[in-house]
This record gives C-alpha cells, sequence and structure tokens, in this order.
C-alpha cells in the first residue's frame, strides 16, 4: 500500500470530481425535460407519436451509452453539410457531446419512469378533478405531474445513480473526469489498488448522499401527510 | 454496403467475430456472476452480522462504483496480481493475463453484484411457510434448497435476471478499452481505417439492438417455461 500516492492523488481526483458533477447536473436537468416530453408523447393516443417515442426509449435503452457517445462525438463530425451549421459550435466540443449523450440516455430511462408512473395514477382522482370542474390542463400539471413525480422517486434515484456512474464514459471521449484522471494516475503510476481505492471511495461517497437524498424526499413527500 | 462485404475487401466477416466475441463475453461473466452471487446471496441472508457485511460490502461497492473504474482495476491490476501470488510460488517471470478472461472477469463481478440482488430479492419473497414445510416433512438442507426453494426462485428471478443480463450485454462493450476485439473496439478499427465512424458506429448499436431484441425473446420463452401452473 502506498499511502502517500492515495494522499496526493486526492486533490487531483477531487478536482475532476467537479467535472462529473457538472456532467451530471446538466444531464439530469435536461434529461429530466426530455424525460417528462417523452412520458407524455408516450400516453398520446395517436398510434404514430406512440411509436415515436417508444421506439426512442427502445433504442437508447437497448444499446450502450459508449455507442451513443462514439456516434454523437465522432459520428457526426463526419456529415460535411453538418459542420457548416451553427450547432458544429456545441458538437465539436467533447464536453457537450457528452452532455447531449447522457442527456438522450438518461431522458429514455425517465420517460419510462414517469410513463410508468403516469399509468399507475388511479383514474379516480383524475375524475374527482373533472368532477370539480378543474380543465384537463390543471389537472395535469397540478394533479397528475406532482403525483408522478412523486411515484417515480424511488426508480429515479436509481437512475441518477446510473447516470453518476454513465459520466465515467466521459473519459473515453478526451474529458478529464473522475475517471479520466484516475486512470492517467494508474498508468503514470502503476499503483491501480490504491488510486482504485480513492476514486471508487468518492464515487461511493456520491452515491451515499443521492442515496439518502431521495430517502429524504420519499419521505417528505410521501402520501401520509 | 460494400463496408459490410465478407473477405479481405469489407468489415463484414470481422464484425461477424466480433458480435460472436461480445456473445462469448456476455454469456462467460454472466456465468461468472453467477458464481460470485451463489457465494454471496447466502452472505447477504446469513444470521451472522459479519457475513452480511461481507455480503453487503460487495454488491454496494460494486453497484457504486462506475463499471469502467472496475476494468481499469482489472486491465491495470489484473496482471501485478497473479504475479504477486506467483512470486509466492517462486516464479518470477511477466505474466501476462488474456484481455478475455481480464474482461469477463472484470464484467462477471459487476454482473455477480446485481445477480446477488436479485437472487436475495427472490429468496426473500418466497413465503416463510415453504422453508417450515419443507423441514417439518424432514427433507435434508440440501434438498430443501434445490428441490424447493430454488425452483419457485428461478421463477420470481428470471424477469429481474433478464434485466441483469442486458446490463451485462451492454457492459462488454467497456471492454473495448482493454483491446479486446469485440463489436466496439472492431468498430474503432473499422471506423479508423475507413474513416467513416458514423456508418460502424451506427452499425455496432444496430447489431446491440439485435442482441438485446434477440435475446428478450428468448428469455420471455424461458419465463413462460419456469411460469407453468401458475
Amino acid at each position: 500500500m502506498d499511502f502517500d500516492l492515495m494522499i496526493t492523488s486526492f486533490p487531483k481526483l477531487l478536482g475532476a470530481t467537479v467535472v462529473t458533477l457538472k456532467l451530471l447536473s446538466a444531464s439530469l436537468f435536461f434529461g429530466l425535460f426530455l424525460g417528462l416530453f417523452f412520458a407524455i408523447l408516450r400516453l398520446n393516443k395517436n398510434i404514430f407519436i406512440n411509436r415515436f417515442a417508444y421506439g426512442y426509449s427502445y433504442v437508447f435503452r437497448g444499446t450502450p451509452l459508449l455507442v451513443q457517445i462514439f456516434i454523437i462525438y465522432f459520428g457526426l463530425g463526419q456529415i460535411e453539410y453538418f459542420r457548416s451549421t451553427f450547432l458544429w459550435v456545441i458538437f465539436k466540443e467533447p464536453y457537450w457531446c457528452a452532455i447531449i449523450a447522457f442527456t438522450l440516455n438518461t431522458g429514455a430511462y425517465t420517460s419510462e419512469i414517469l410513463r410508468s408512473a403516469f399509468q399507475t395514477i388511479k383514474p379516480g382522482i383524475i375524475e374527482a378533478g373533472k368532477s370539480l370542474g378543474i380543465s384537463n390542463k390543471i389537472i395535469f400539471y397540478k394533479i397528475q405531474i406532482p403525483i408522478a413525480i412523486r411515484q417515480s422517486l424511488p426508480a429515479y434515484g436509481n437512475e441518477i445513480i446510473l447516470m453518476m456512474k454513465g459520466t465515467s464514459l466521459a473519459s473515453t471521449v478526451t474529458l478529464m473526469d473522475l475517471t479520466g484522471v484516475a486512470k492517467y494516475i494508474i498508468s503514470t503510476t502503476f499503483k491501480p489498488i490504491e488510486v482504485f481505492i480513492v476514486a471508487g471511495g468518492i464515487y461511493l461517497f456520491m452515491t451515499f448522499v443521492i442515496h439518502n437524498l431521495i430517502k429524504y424526499l420519499e419521505k417528505k413527500y410521501s402520501f401520509q401527510q | 454496403m460494400e463496408f459490410l462485404a465478407f473477405g479481405k475487401t469489407g468489415w463484414g466477416d470481422e464484425l461477424f467475430y466480433a458480435t460472436l466475441m461480445t456473445i462469448a463475453v456476455s454469456i462467460t461473466a454472466m456465468l461468472v456472476g453467477f458464481f460470485f452471487a451463489l457465494i454471496f446471496t447466502p452472505l447477504k441472508l446469513s444470521k451472522y452480522k459479519t457475513l452480511n457485511l461481507v455480503g453487503n460490502f460487495y454488491t454496494t461497492v460494486i453497484r457504486g462504483v462506475p463499471e469502467l473504474l472496475v476494468i481499469y482495476l482489472f486491465f491495470f491490476g489484473g496482471s501485478g496480481a497473479i504475479m504477486y501470488v506467483a512470486s509466492i510460488f517462486g516464479y518470477y517471470e511477466y505474466i501476462e493475463i488474456n484481455a478475455f478472461i481480464t474482461g469477463s472477469m472484470a464484467i462477471g463481478i459487476i454482473s455477480g453484484a446485481y445477480s446477488t440482488e436479485v437472487f436475495r430479492g427472490a429468496i426473500q419473497s418466497i413465503d416463510k411457510g415453504q422453508f417450515e414445510a419443507a423441514k417439518v416433512l424432514g427433507i435434508n438442507k440440501f434438498g430443501q434448497f434445490y428441490k424447493i426453494i430454488l425452483p419457485q426462485m428461478l421463477r420470481l428471478a428470471i424477469p429481474n435476471l433478464s434485466n441483469v443480463w442486458q446490463i451485462t450485454l451492454k457492459d462488454t462493450s467497456l471492454i473495448s478499452v482493454t483491446g479486446l476485439v469485440e463489436i466496439m473496439r472492431q468498430s474503432y478499427i473499422a471506423a479508423g481505417s475507413t474513416r467513416d465512424p458514423l456508418f460502424f458506429y451506427s452499425f455496432a448499436a444496430v447489431l446491440y439492438l439485435m442482441l438485446t431484441y434477440v435475446s428478450m425473446k428468448l428469455i420471455n420463452k424461458l419465463e413462460v417455461r419456469y411460469s407453468r401452473g401458475y
């Protein structure tokens, strides 16, 4: 055990954690809206809109995240026309490519979580709203969405942890996140176990915090109150 | 389409073998995972606190740490660990472990953590009366588990194990960082040599989709088979 290495690499890894957290929060933020959007499309009666939303979630859940990042980062740059559009400013940066890939990925999982939450809402609740003369729009925004969010909290907590682990793939497109820096230190010092303990410890700590945060929210917004 | 031609002109046969490699690694990893689950599930369900702690440590650490980090640990640390063990027995030459073994061990340990959780959940959701009835009938411990608990547990575990299989299958794409030529690595090589990453990575995505689709269909059949009588 090389304790000196563990102590000296800790600040470096902690600095890289900031990149991981930035990637995570940005992709979760955008992914939540995307997920909500596609969950609403899934509930649409129109078969084409419905199928489109299902196809999106099927493709992104059925392929590895690594493929998705590679298609966006290496693949899209190949199209000549695409490089002349203003979008290229975003897509040439590995940072934004990673966020876009993560957003699309977490959006697919989130849409499934929210869809099943919407479907478990008892029809009686919606009928009660209707009989009180509340408009459909208000019922959706003020009744269905809050209930669905509460219902999906435990599953969404898991998704946050999965996504946190997913951000480690950003290191494959040259970003120096926690895993990227850990790999760099391992490959220069050849001390994999020490670095794994420190980097893994940081990841475990984040998992622990997320887990407890979700538990707290679940309790706070439970129906019993 | 000429990219996918078989033989020397295209990448068809290379990608075909790469797909077989992905399937082989996934199955090996899944079996390694079952082996780990076989050890750690009893630990998690044990009466003894220390054994529980060991079981929980395994599943918490593996499920809380990114797969890529675990793979790097095995990739950079694997041969070192083996050489250390070999040096105890007086063997000091350099030992290089095959990428297939490193990869399937790393993914297997990850998959094992998920399988352990699935088996634990399935065993816990079996009615207590079943255990008691088996004991009352004087069936020995071995028979209790293999003839009574296991068949009931499998039915409950299969839907969740199919999720574990999907996760394992997708995780194998990460082994490409160690240089094992599976779908992802082969696409990377082909994309580099033809300068057409969009085509090859999209094709890799299609291959993975096909694998997940076919395996889902097969697992559904298995599910129906094990749910006979319910």
